[in-house]
């Protein structure tokens, strides 16, 4: 448990200096949308990396949070504060009902039911103009404020995002070591043997899909706030896939693991910009070369190849 | 170890040399365009005129000797992308203005950006959000969907038809135009008989027409870009139906009638002038920069410069004419471009004010029907 604590404090004092790193630059803007997709991707980590069940559809979840938010705050004027947890709870409780049809299925077909899902959200938005403002978006969100302060600068943002973004991981690392964390691992090794053992699989798979649905909420809350616009273009299919790579390079079952596929995946195209036109192959190039030498994430990766290459080569040069 | 030194020292002198040798540094000028993507057929030939232009006014000296600096960065389409490039442009960049984006959910995206960092933004969208109400620092240079649609209903009243079906679609740029068919339809005195939208990426709208075929309306108007359009004027002559079909300026560019091939033959709809440019009377105020845009683009990427385009020239050369006259500093550009009054453009006559950061009257925009696989400016 010590060690627990130790890897969240330095995560901690990670996000906290960063900024001093940037001194006001446009990454710091950038890191700001890293909390939002670190927040997603805990959120989808603990369905798929801990409950091993598949969603296609955050994407969608983290929408409803966002236009809940935007509508409520800029057409009806509600006090974003109340609307945020508000909109975490009803798109808990619609996962939850959608959850109990939904996660009976399995593999291919509960990807395929929630990318069904996801795409039915998109349409929503589209379609909704009178509500959503369809395609051509929804302006004028207004920023949080909290006792006078207005969340108006990227760097009172980062702060704002990551506050909520180290509480959602300090919990997020605290669910999976309790009870029921080892519950969900025991449903992705083997649903039979995990309900043989006496856990209640179907029930726990729901209540796990609507909390990541309402952690995605509220991440679409912040974003909405934060960005002061939103439309329905950033809450496609691309982006839930866009989550899924983030969980899968950062690492399966691993809270931080996700910290670092979000911190990666967002970061890299911006890196990468300077190769122009060729950013996009190399993009791609790197995310195939990571999935084949690191099945099992960036968490684990890193160490395994930190082990393969500097450490018998450092034995080497003994023996020599 | 130390022969490793030399290296270092060799890129500190040279890098002392290059800050010398620049000494009139450029004006920086920012763009995002969607280069990729959905929106890929805005932002390509919206980011080839910007830099044919630039290179054009850098190689005939620059603006009173210093040289332009275009840096152009690709959004893809995504709102959020565009937000942060427009942070890069405005705190890493420090350019002292900024082109596009392309659409108009990324301008109402970066519109915060532009108004709290204080630099001047001209968008290359046609949404008639983003200077409605005016926003102090945002202009932009696409004609309003309201001045199409006017030119439209006009043409419809002249030939007294009074009941249409609309077929929009469902996209930012499908909503706009169908608000705007709806709103101004009462004025003109048509009743809009049927309502009815399309996915961006449907290939088949046999249903809707069919829909359409048995309504009473006595024309079509589709507002989409390709190609969508295409198929529905395929899709309506298979059918056979007969009653006239109007489409938007979104699709007023040759891909248009090689996509839809015979099928586009009678097809009207307004366009910006620079498809009809040799077609113009010698009076027209556009002419010249319509001819010169036509003429520069076929030599430069040997395709046909459409007006998507041209709002990336317009935004340009009015923002060359804002810095002769007033120097590059954000504030002074944005004072003189509001103080632009009879720039003759490519999307039309430009006349800036205090109250209208779009620009442009009723004349940007001209009917033309598809006549022998060429267009026809419609009398």
């Amino acid at each position: 448990m010590k060690k627990e604590l130790l890897k969240f404090l330095v995560f901690l004092v990670i996000v906290m200096a960063a900024p001093l790193a940037f001194k006001g630059g446009y990454l710091l803007n950038v890191l700001v949308f890293v909390g939002i997709n670190t927040m997603l991707a805990i959120a989808l980590n603990l369905l798929l990396g801990y409950a091993g069940q598949i969603s296609l559809g955050h994407a969608g979840f983290f929408g409803l949070g966002a236009y809940l938010s935007g509508i409520m705050t800029a057409t009806y004027g509600w006090n974003p504060w109340l609307v945020m947890p508000l909109a975490a709870l009803i798109v808990g409780i619609l996962a939850f009902m959608i959850g109990f049809p939904v996660l009976k299925l399995k593999g291919h077909y509960l990807a395929m039911a929630t990318l069904g899902l996801g795409i039915i959200i998109y349409i929503v938005f589209n379609e909704t103009v009178d509500l959503t403002g369809g395609p051509s978006g929804l302006s004028g969100i207004p920023n949080l404020t909290i006792a006078g302060t207005t969340f108006d600068t990227d760097l009172k943002n980062y702060y704002l995002i990551w506050s909520f973004t180290s509480v959602i991981v300090f919990l997020a690392v605290n669910l999976a070591r309790s009870r029921v964390g080892r519950a969900l691992r025991a449903i992705h090794d083997s649903e039979v043997a995990a309900q043989v053992l006496g856990v209640n699989a179907r029930i726990i798979k729901i209540q796990i899909f609507a909390l990541s649905a309402a952690i995605s909420s509220l991440a679409g809350s912040l974003y909405a706030h934060t960005m002061t616009f939103i439309s329905p273009a950033s809450f496609g299919f691309n982006f839930s896939v866009e989550l899924l790579t983030m969980v899968v390079i950062g690492g399966l079952g691993s809270i931080y693991g996700s910290f670092f596929g979000a911190v990666l995946l967002t970061l890299l195209p911006e890196f990468l910009r300077e190769a122009q036109d060729y950013d996009i192959v190399i993009y791609g190039a790197l995310l195939m070369a990571m999935v084949m030498f690191m099945p099992g994430g960036l968490v684990r990766g890193i160490p395994a190849l930190f082990n393969r290459f500097i450490k018998p080569a450092g034995k080497g040069n003994g023996h020599a | 170890m130390r022969f490793r030194v030399i290296p270092f020292i060799g890129l500190a002198v040279s890098l002392l040399l290059c800050s010398t040798v620049f000494a009139a540094t450029p004006i920086k000028i920012g763009a995002l365009f969607a280069v990729t993507g959905p929106a890929a057929f805005l932002g390509e030939p919206e980011r080839n005129t910007a830099q044919m232009v630039v290179d054009e006014i850098n190689r005939t000296g620059g603006i009173k000797g210093r040289k332009l600096e275009l840096i152009v960065y690709d959004t893809g389409g995504d709102a959020t992308k565009a937000v942060q490039l427009a942070t890069k442009l405005v705190k890493n960049d420090k350019v002292s203005a900024i082109i596009g984006p392309s659409t108009t959910g990324e301008s109402m995206a970066v519109i915060p950006v532009a108004e709290k960092d204080h630099v001047p933004l001209i968008s290359c969208a046609a949404g008639i959000k983003i200077t409605d109400p005016v926003k102090h620092w945002v202009f932009k240079t696409a004609q309003n969907d309201s001045l199409a649609v006017a030119r439209i209903y006009e043409q419809l009243q002249r030939q007294k038809i009074n009941k249409i079906a609309i077929l929009t679609v469902s996209d930012g740029f499908g909503a706009s135009g169908r608000e705007q068919l709806k709103s101004q339809a009462a004025r003109h005195g048509i009743t809009i008989v049927l309502d009815d939208t399309y996915g961006p990426k449907d290939t088949d709208m046999t249903a809707q027409l069919t829909k359409i075929r048995g309504s009473q309306a006595q024309a079509i108007i589709c507002w989409g870009t390709n190609p969508g359009p295409a198929v529905i004027a395929k899709n309506a002559r298979q059918l056979g139906l007969k009653i006239p079909l109007y489409m938007s300026h979104g699709v007023s560019s040759k891909k248009f009638i090689e996509l839809a091939g015979e099928a586009a033959e009678g097809i009207r709809l307004p366009s910006g002038k620079v498809i009809v440019a040799d077609m113009l009377p010698a009076s027209d105020p556009q002419k010249k920069s319509l001819l010169a845009y036509v003429k520069d683009y076929q030599k430069h990427y040997k395709a046909e410069g459409d007006h998507f385009g041209g709002h990336a020239w317009d935004a340009v050369m009015l923002l060359k004419g804002a810095i002769e006259r007033g120097g590059d500093a954000p504030a002074a550009i944005r004072d003189q471009l509001e103080k632009t009054r009879q720039f003759h453009g490519i999307g039309g006559t430009f006349n800036f004010s205090a109250q209208d950061h779009a620009g442009l009257g009723k004349d940007a925009f001209v009917l033309v029907e598809v006549k022998n696989r060429d267009w026809m400016i419609v009398k």
